[in-house]
């Protein structure tokens, strides 16, 4: 008796499903339409089944756009203007990329530890997201040729601006944990007192504050900061060694890989990256900076 | 006080809006179909086969267990890289919000099926009512009270749990939230805690009469 009374709320229950899942394919594009760029959801909820294996340049032409994951809130590297688009430096090169493959860019806002899985998952086809080569990511994914280049810069008052890494002896150092500053600094001058923060904002608070003479990071972070703070200047502003920034594409994917090279070098030439400079990083960084200590052209140091 | 003049710059709160919309879409879709899902895993539940209680048992644990951040990254990068199922960001999360409140929601159905009383059972039958009868108007309603606020709060847990949606690169309401503090980062330093502050306030709008909803269907339904 209970297994027939089962047996219809069964059926009653799966019709409802049935119905609903109906319902929910029809309304499937719902959100799309409505994130700023269209980012990384146009497809049908779940219909997408392209194997993991990366578009050829053929498929990505057949399709009309370009793949391309770039972060969206790192201004002004990538990052989303008040209009709600894409910009920054490496959108611009993602444009001019799409721009002569024929097709047009669809951008994924990615964080940083995606960037690897975005590829290996072939969510994109090409990550453009300040991604530093290291050599444990070369394992996993395949970089194209240098576009950027990141070393360490000091930022220290006007008032005394330290303008080589000697003065620094006997003086109070200011970085953030866990960057490549702390391990530089430790490791190459150990008499220079380092006073360490978890966070950047107190790391900068402490340098308004005077509880140190310098701060040290990446130099692309404390150029746009000293801009932004009158009374800092980035006496130093390539110190360390120098971490290249490039394209990534899938492992395997030489197709793409060659264009990427290819267009590096011959954007080089004309210095696309120069323009590239001077239209996002240069508003940000001001005159003062020599395109040259962060720009890569034609893919060499 | 400065950083309260972000919210009137143009495009911030639309786009906010926007982003929320992405969340109350996510949310809205997962939990309607949790329920038919809920439905039917609790009703298998109740099933005397021990093969379907043991897959039940599995299924209900296993998700639990597992954070649903880690089902997230295995539904959009792990299945696209075991078998070339490339769902994008916005269904693996339904898929995963639905497997779990599906879980969720079929465990308060077994719960609330099972803490009716025999005695209802047969009361029904004595009076000659059919099986069906039984169910449909005494025991279905019986059930229900005892199912509704729950369902309502475990609704709400999903709505919350939408903001994970942002690892997986969905632009959703945090996300154009931490756009555009950096967007104006120079210009508005303590932009933050404004931006967090409206997002807060979106999330509590959505979830609030949720909550109210439980609440008093939880008053109304104590004396019964």
């Amino acid at each position: 008796m209970t297994t027939k009374l089962f047996g219809r709320a069964a059926r009653a229950i799966v019709a409802a499903g049935a119905a609903l899942t109906m319902l929910v394919s029809v309304a499937a594009c719902g959100p799309s339409a409505s994130t700023p760029s269209e980012a990384g959801d146009t497809a049908s909820a779940s219909g997408n089944t392209s194997a993991t294996k990366a578009r050829s340049l053929d498929e990505i032409k057949k399709s009309g756009e370009l793949k391309v994951a770039v972060f969206s809130d790192k201004a002004p590297f990538g990052y989303v203007d008040k209009d709600g688009k894409y910009q920054g430096y490496d959108v611009y090169f993602a444009e001019q990329l799409a721009k002569d493959l024929g097709v047009t860019p669809k951008y994924t806002s990615v964080d940083p530890a995606a960037r690897v899985d975005v590829l290996t998952s072939n969510k994109v086809d090409l990550v453009l997201a300040n991604f530093t080569v290291t050599d444990e990511r070369a394992q996993k994914v395949d970089f194209a040729k240098p576009y950027m280049k990141v070393a360490l810069g000091v930022v220290s008052p006007d008032s005394k601006v330290i303008k080589n890494v000697d003065e620094l002896k006997g003086k109070t150092l200011i970085i953030a944990k866990g960057t490549t500053a702390e391990t530089y600094f430790g490791t190459n001058y150990p008499d220079v007192k380092l006073q360490k923060y978890d966070q950047y904002a107190d790391a900068y608070n402490a340098l308004l504050d005077g509880r140190g003479d310098a701060f040290s990071t990446d130099n692309t972070e404390v150029l746009a900061w000293a801009k932004a703070n009158k009374g800092f200047t980035v006496g130093i502003t390539k110190l360390g060694d120098e971490d290249t920034i490039a394209p990534a594409v899938q492992k395997g994917n030489t197709e793409l890989l060659n264009f990427v090279n290819d267009e590096i070098v011959k954007l080089g030439k004309d210095k696309f990256f120069h323009k590239d400079y001077q239209q996002t990083l240069e508003p940000v960084y001001g005159d003062e900076v020599n395109p040259d200590d962060i720009v890569v052209e034609g893919g060499e140091l | 006080m400065q950083g309260a003049e972000i919210l009137l710059q143009p495009g911030v709160f639309p786009r906010l809006l926007q982003g929320l919309w992405v969340t109350v879409w996510i949310a809205g879709v997962s939990v309607g179909l949790s329920v038919p899902v809920g439905l039917l895993v609790g009703w298998l539940m109740t099933l005397r086969n021990p093969l379907i209680r043991i897959l039940m048992r599995i299924y209900l644990d296993f998700i639990r267990i597992m954070p649903q951040l880690a089902l997230l990254f295995i539904a959009f990068y792990g299945f696209a890289q075991a078998w070339g199922w490339n769902l994008d960001a916005t269904g693996a999360c339904v898929l995963v919000f639905v497997l779990w409140g599906g879980a969720e929601l079929g465990d308060l159905v077994r719960g609330a099926l099972e803490s009716i009383p025999k005695s209802q059972y047969e009361s029904a039958y004595v009076l000659g009512l059919s099986p069906w009868q039984t169910f449909s108007r005494v025991i279905l309603p019986q059930a229900v009270r005892r199912l509704l606020p729950a369902s309502v709060n475990l609704a709400t847990r999903i709505v919350k749990t939408t903001s994970l949606a942002v690892l997986l690169g969905v632009v959703e309401v945090i996300k154009v939230g931490q756009q555009i503090i950096d967007a104006h980062r120079f210009e508005f330093p303590t932009a933050t805690l404004w931006i967090y502050g409206v997002i807060f306030f979106m999330y509590f709008i959505v979830c609030w009469p949720l909550s109210i909803v439980a609440r008093r269907l939880e008053k109304r339904w104590a004396h019964d």
